[in-house]
């Protein structure tokens, strides 16, 4: 009986001085037959360590989704006493990159099986190491699609056609009349390159189609030709090509050792002056200082980012000065209908992996 | 010949006018006078001008400007909204009016949905929090509504609202539309629109309410107390017809109070809005001055549009665009 295991594991786990949680337990004995997977009795729920609760970390109807499944311990909980809350811990979710991973965590955590990370790139994450403990990384592939591919759009759209220098100016207090030469550039009709071609990308491909964009692209692997037929996207074997053409490169590779620095002097010189480069990836797979430069001499028009690097950048940073830069705060996800999705996933795949079935989304290492 | 091309009266050439390159789509069939040099002398260049250009509402077509060219064969709108021009009175000179349907739907779709997306995801607050020099980490807390497969519900669907359904099918929104009357069966199928007979449904179930009417008797005040509070309170209204579509002071009341989650507007009643006007001071606001068709691209295609339209009336040939009063 996988549930009296369980329950001889916990109690094993929990310190001596919890008596009267042993005395639940072993009633709990009595009724065990009865438990539904679903109905977990709280004694039984593992424990989960969660950066925090609260505006820096998850919402309250964030962790009402992982609540029924797992005793929560926040970071600064945790701090108090590692010695005794770190044994009871069997999955770590990770949101927005907390708490960090990092070996000094992992060593206080003897019991964990599962690292979930909430979103789909894991490039924060050292997958072999945290495998050649014993833990399972999981991450949240598809659910993060739809939310990411509209910022992308977004950003698109809102440097296209000026929309931030816009408001500005219409709620100034100095102005006084409408200007006449807020030009922006044309998005329908005009050239979309989407660099990299995976669940996100092709998301973008298909809303880029209904502005009647002409969709090129370039990835690892090509599509079929029925995949590219539905958004109206030829495929770019060399990227170059794809750089000359585009009035707007689109980025949405995840980072990795290949992709690092993709986009540099070369890349961007390629470009034509009037296209604008669209980051939803990683802040690492462009050369920050090479866009700095393009953007200065008028190699590219403009850039719109949703990810840099670091994050947040220095103040002092160039990017933060350029009038031709639109920046916003690794906002891709940012949306309660899509956050809930993935703390849903994320639960899911811990809640497999803490009783050593197969998680929906593990990460493997290539 | 030189001598032969008809007298064009414009606003001006210039960053508060027509740039340089639109002109140069002008020049070929016109000679121009910027309205300032027409002043100097209106004795003198009135009579020889028998097309009027008007770009972002410059000049300013009124009575006593009339009175002073008596050759003028054409009022050539640059932009579809005509709304500023009281046609049967201008036709009763002898005048056409002119206007470019068509060549402005594409940026105008376009702004809509930039609008509609900065709005629900925040780009402007993100934006600013990104470059705020106080800035020391990325917020948690700047959350924004999903646009994908949310409902559009788009008042108006002529050239611009069919073309703003259609880019809101590629976000996998469910698509409603009220309009004066019903599209064909294969038009609403080919964006997945639903008719609304009555705009109330479509004001209870939108999370996006998008306004591409143009503004008539009919449509002034459109939006008011009664259809906003019909709205979600997590819906946001956009607007991309003209401010009086809206009663401002309604809205300002909605936002205020959470009746509607925010708005997003090109258009104002006036333009600009007073500086001490509510809107301007409300969080769950995004305002842009009117850029609808701002880019050059669509600006050339709107010029040529005019000029096309001007040249033929001069000629005393039908005109592409001729707006008839009703």
């Amino acid at each position: 009986m996988a549930c009296l295991c369980y329950l001889r594991c916990v109690r094993k786990l929990w310190a001596p001085a919890q008596a009267s949680q042993r005395l639940k337990v072993a009633n709990l004995h009595r009724s065990v037959h009865q438990l539904q997977h679903k109905k977990v009795m709280a004694e039984e729920k593992p424990w989960a360590l969660i950066s925090e609760v609260g505006e820096q970390g998850y919402l309250e109807e964030m962790a009402d989704i992982i609540k029924p499944h797992f005793h929560i311990i926040s970071h600064k909980d945790f701090q108090q006493n590692p010695q005794l809350h770190g044994p009871k811990i069997q999955a770590l979710l990770l949101w927005n990159g907390f708490p960090v991973v990092e070996p000094s965590l992992l060593g206080l955590l003897p019991s964990l099986k599962v690292v979930a990370n909430g979103g789909v790139g894991i490039d924060h994450l050292d997958v072999p190491y945290i495998n050649s403990l014993g833990v399972k990384v999981t991450n949240t592939p598809g659910v993060v699609s739809n939310a990411t591919a509209d910022i992308g759009m977004a950003l698109l759209l809102a440097s296209a056609r000026k929309v931030v220098e816009g408001h500005q100016v219409a709620v100034d207090p100095k102005t006084t009349h409408i200007p006449q030469c807020l030009m922006g550039v044309e998005v329908s009709e005009s050239t979309l390159g989407i660099i990299g071609m995976g669940h996100i990308g092709y998301k973008i491909a298909q809303r880029g189609k209904g502005f009647d964009m002409k969709i090129l692209y370039h990835n690892r692997s090509r599509r079929s030709v029925e995949d590219e037929q539905a958004v109206g996207a030829t495929y770019c074997e060399n990227m170059d090509d794809l750089l000359k053409e585009s009035d707007f490169v689109m980025l949405a590779v995840n980072l990795t050792p290949e992709t690092t620095g993709l986009i540099s002097h070369r890349q961007l010189s390629l470009m034509k002056p009037t296209a604008t480069l669209v980051n939803v990836s990683r802040g690492l797979v462009v050369d920050q200082d090479a866009l700095v430069k393009a953007l200065q001499s008028g190699t590219i028009r403009a850039a719109a980012l949703d990810v840099t690097y670091p994050e947040p950048l220095p103040r002092d940073h160039p990017l933060l000065g350029l009038p031709n830069v639109l920046i916003t705060p690794h906002v891709g996800t940012n949306t309660l209908t899509t956050s809930l999705k993935m703390v849903q996933q994320m639960v899911d795949n811990a809640v497999a992996a803490v009783k050593g079935l197969t998680a929906p989304n593990e990460v493997k290492p290539k």
